[in-house]
């Protein structure tokens, strides 16, 4: 899969979580999404660069184009060094936060993306990444 | 003897102060780039007075070299402060710069009159003025660009906030209209302000309109969430208005259930619901 552009972004505060939001926001027209589109990877890319925040303890985002036949895609690859995730099935189920959430970020991530990846090791640390394709 | 007596140019300052600030003003004032609508003739008088003053008091036991000796601080001072104006007034860093820069001229014609008779001296203090003022105008440039540094990251600063007055809409009816993102500490504050609102007006409705709002994901969901269950143990109920297509599409897709609350695509279909239940009754006036 081909990549066309790409970038890395820091996520060390809530503001930069803004400005995840606002690149992918800004990507994502570039790409020509269509509105609920753009909504639904800027919301994705919203919930998991806080989780990258909060309980990762921060890390940073890689923000891709992607290319599969003709259709172009955003993929986004969430990294931190924290704890990591034990139960990588627990923590994706609706509801589940031990940080007084809603515990939704996570699998609504998944059902906001076309494509999700989750890679955690306890210790070492947590790779989140998301493609949302045209 | 000073550090300095290898030059005539702290003795130059010293004697023809006046002279030079005299020929260095009507050089500022006579040139075309000059941006009267920016800086008053005497603001720019008082500021030529005021550098050209601790300029001569630097030079007499300051480096003629390193201008970030503390003989020098008053200068970068004085200097700093005037950058700081300018970036503030418009101007654009090359004017900026060009103040310091065009003291040169009056300096040197009056250096090579004042050593006619000794070219090696001369070539000397041409070389010393020269670099003496590219570094005060670098450090003008300097000051400058982190002057518009300091005002872009304000500017962005303040567009992260968010802005959010709670108005009364109507007897009983509060409205709070919030703009911007939710993730700041202040988003708390928004919302306790609201509650101490409904407290202090009575008010038995209050719409939370999220037209304003870019991204709507489970942390602006939750405090969301947490408003309305607060307010309605203070006896007055939430509508949640401005939720556009895509923001509905989204919020069902994360998982997250506002059925419990009453929610409006505009800021006016809440308002009509909510004088609906306060009792008020509209009627059109026939003519
Ligand atoms: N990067 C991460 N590193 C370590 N643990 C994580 C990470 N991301 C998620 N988790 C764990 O998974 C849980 C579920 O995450 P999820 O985003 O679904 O819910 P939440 O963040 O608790 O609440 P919210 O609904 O506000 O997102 C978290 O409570 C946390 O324990
Ligand atoms: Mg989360």
């Amino acid at each position: 899969m081909p990549v066309q552009r790409d970038e890395v972004m820091p996520i060390r505060s809530s503001e930069d979580v803004v400005r995840v939001r606002q690149m992918v926001r800004q990507w994502a027209v570039t790409l020509g999404f269509s509105l609920v589109d753009q909504t639904k990877i800027v919301t994705a890319a919203s919930e998991l660069a806080r989780n990258t925040l909060g309980y990762g303890g921060g890390g940073e985002v890689q923000l891709e184009i992607v290319q599969k036949g003709i259709r172009s895609g955003l993929r986004l690859t969430f990294i931190d060094q924290g704890p990591g995730i034990l139960d990588i099935e627990l923590a994706l189920k609706d509801g589940y936060t031990t940080g007084g959430g809603l515990g939704l970020g996570l699998s609504g991530a998944k059902r906001l993306s076309n494509e999700f990846e989750i890679f955690s090791r306890p210790g070492e640390g947590t790779r989140v990444s998301i493609t949302r394709w045209k | 003897m000073t550090i300095n007596s290898q030059s005539y140019f702290p003795e130059l300052l010293k004697q023809y102060e006046q002279e030079l600030l005299t020929d260095w003003l009507n050089n500022q004032l006579s040139t075309a780039t000059r941006r009267t609508g920016l800086l008053k003739e005497a603001e720019l008088r008082e500021q030529s007075r005021q550098l050209m003053n601790s300029l001569r008091n630097a030079v007499q036991h300051g480096s003629l070299t390193d201008t970030n000796t503390p003989e020098w601080l008053p200068v970068r001072e004085l200097l700093a402060n005037i950058s700081n104006t300018r970036a503030q007034q418009g101007f654009n860093p090359a004017e900026t710069a060009t103040f310091v820069l065009s003291l040169k001229k009056p300096l040197l014609t009056r250096l090579r009159k004042e050593l006619e008779k000794q070219p090696d001296l001369l070539a000397e203090d041409i070389w010393t003025t020269n670099l003496l003022l590219d570094q005060l105008g670098l450090y003008t440039v300097e000051v400058y660009q982190k002057s518009r540094e300091d005002v872009i990251a304000r500017q962005q600063q303040e567009l992260l906030e968010l802005s959010t007055p709670v108005v009364q809409l109507w007897e009983n009816i509060l409205a709070l209209p919030l703009i911007g993102t939710l993730d700041s500490a202040r988003t708390q504050v928004v919302m306790e302000n609201l509650l101490q609102k409904i407290v202090d007006t009575g008010a038995s409705i209050a719409i939370i309109d999220i037209t304003g709002v870019p991204t709507v994901d489970t942390l602006v969901a939750q405090h969301l969430l947490k408003t309305v269950a607060a307010a309605r143990l203070m006896g007055a109920d939430c509508i949640i208005s401005g939720i556009r297509p895509q923001i509905a599409q989204t919020i069902v897709h994360l998982g997250v259930d506002l059925s419990a609350v009453t929610t409006k695509a505009t800021l006016a279909a809440a308002f009509a619901i909510a004088l609906q239940r306060t009792g008020a009754t509209f009627t059109r006036a026939n003519k």
